[in-house]
């Protein structure tokens, strides 16, 4: 039966990311009192990607996923990525 | 007679359908990553505006509304697991908890949206055209990203209270629950949406 091959994933270890997650909350709710300026949009999304990682990995089960579905899931973000890099490169030079 | 029971084999692929979802979740990252796309051009553009606008909306409600679906992402997690191991009445248990965070998060951006409009900043209203054109954008933006965002809530509740009922009647058990997996799927995408939506529009200073 191939179509039972899903892996469960225990309890304890959902609630371990959900505190995982609820720690950088915290850390990215307290960042924004330090005025950290330029760096303040760096460190909220390099936080966001962290906890995206985490929901990505344990909660969407991609961690125990196949080659192919987690690869496509990588190619989405790198795609992502240069037309973000592609837009500033326009709007950098015009 | 015994041997008149006949096999049906019903066509089955957990594997395409789990695959066809994530496929949507693309297109989703996509459509709200044009939005991010948009947001960041103009605060680049704007970085002022932007600043004072954020000013205006309560962190604390944000923060709320973060637990609220970062712990709902966890309990439909869970309800999974539940499945899984044929734990129906648990699993219904934290589809319903799930439920109840999701009512939670509408009901906040129902206060907060009030009192927005209160102020007079909903999209066309008379005042939004007098604003400053970066406080016109982050208005404009923040709605428009918010309001997409609460739908797709909406959807997700539709989805997962399907998913309840099918769980109850038996549609959805231990040894076949792709459709649960499928629903639990597109919350973490809401959850994950709103987890680049909070900084970037409570937080970022």
């Amino acid at each position: 039966m191939a179509n039972n091959t899903t892996h469960t994933t225990e309890y304890k270890v959902l609630a371990r990311v959900l505190l995982v997650l609820m720690f950088f909350t915290f850390l990215t709710i307290s960042v924004t009192t330090y005025h950290l300026a330029a760096f303040s949009v760096t460190v909220a999304l390099l936080i966001a990607s962290v906890k995206g990682f985490f929901v990505l990995t344990y909660f969407m089960h991609l961690k125990y996923e196949s080659t192919l579905l987690r690869i496509l899931v990588a190619m989405i973000f790198v795609l992502y990525a240069v037309i973000i890099l592609i837009t500033f490169i326009d709007y950098a030079f015009r | 007679m015994s041997e008149n029971v006949k096999h049906i084999e019903v066509h089955r692929d957990d594997e395409a359908a789990k695959l066809g979802m994530w496929l949507f979740i693309f297109t989703e990252l996509l459509l709200f990553g044009g939005l991010f796309l948009v947001y960041s051009v103009f605060r680049a553009k704007y970085p002022a505006n932007f600043h004072e606008g954020s000013l205006e909306l309560s962190v604390t409600i944000g923060a709320i509304n973060t637990i609220a679906l970062l712990f709902s992402s966890m309990t439909i997690a869970m309800a999974l697991t539940a499945m899984q191991k044929n734990n129906k009445k648990l699993a219904m248990q934290l589809i319903a908890i799930t439920l109840l965070m999701a009512t939670v998060f509408l009901f906040n951006k129902y206060i907060e949206w009030s009192a927005k409009f209160e102020h007079g900043l909903y999209p066309g209203s008379p005042l939004m055209p007098h604003l400053d054109r970066g406080h016109l954008l982050y208005f404009s933006l923040y709605f428009f990203m918010t309001g997409l965002h609460a739908l797709h809530i909406i959807v997700g509740m539709v989805l997962l209270s399907v998913c309840f009922f099918r769980v109850r009647n038996g549609g959805i058990h231990s040894k076949k629950y792709v459709q649960l997996e499928n629903g639990a799927l597109y919350w973490h995408l809401v959850d994950l949406i709103w987890i680049f939506l909070f900084p970037l529009l409570y937080l970022i200073t």
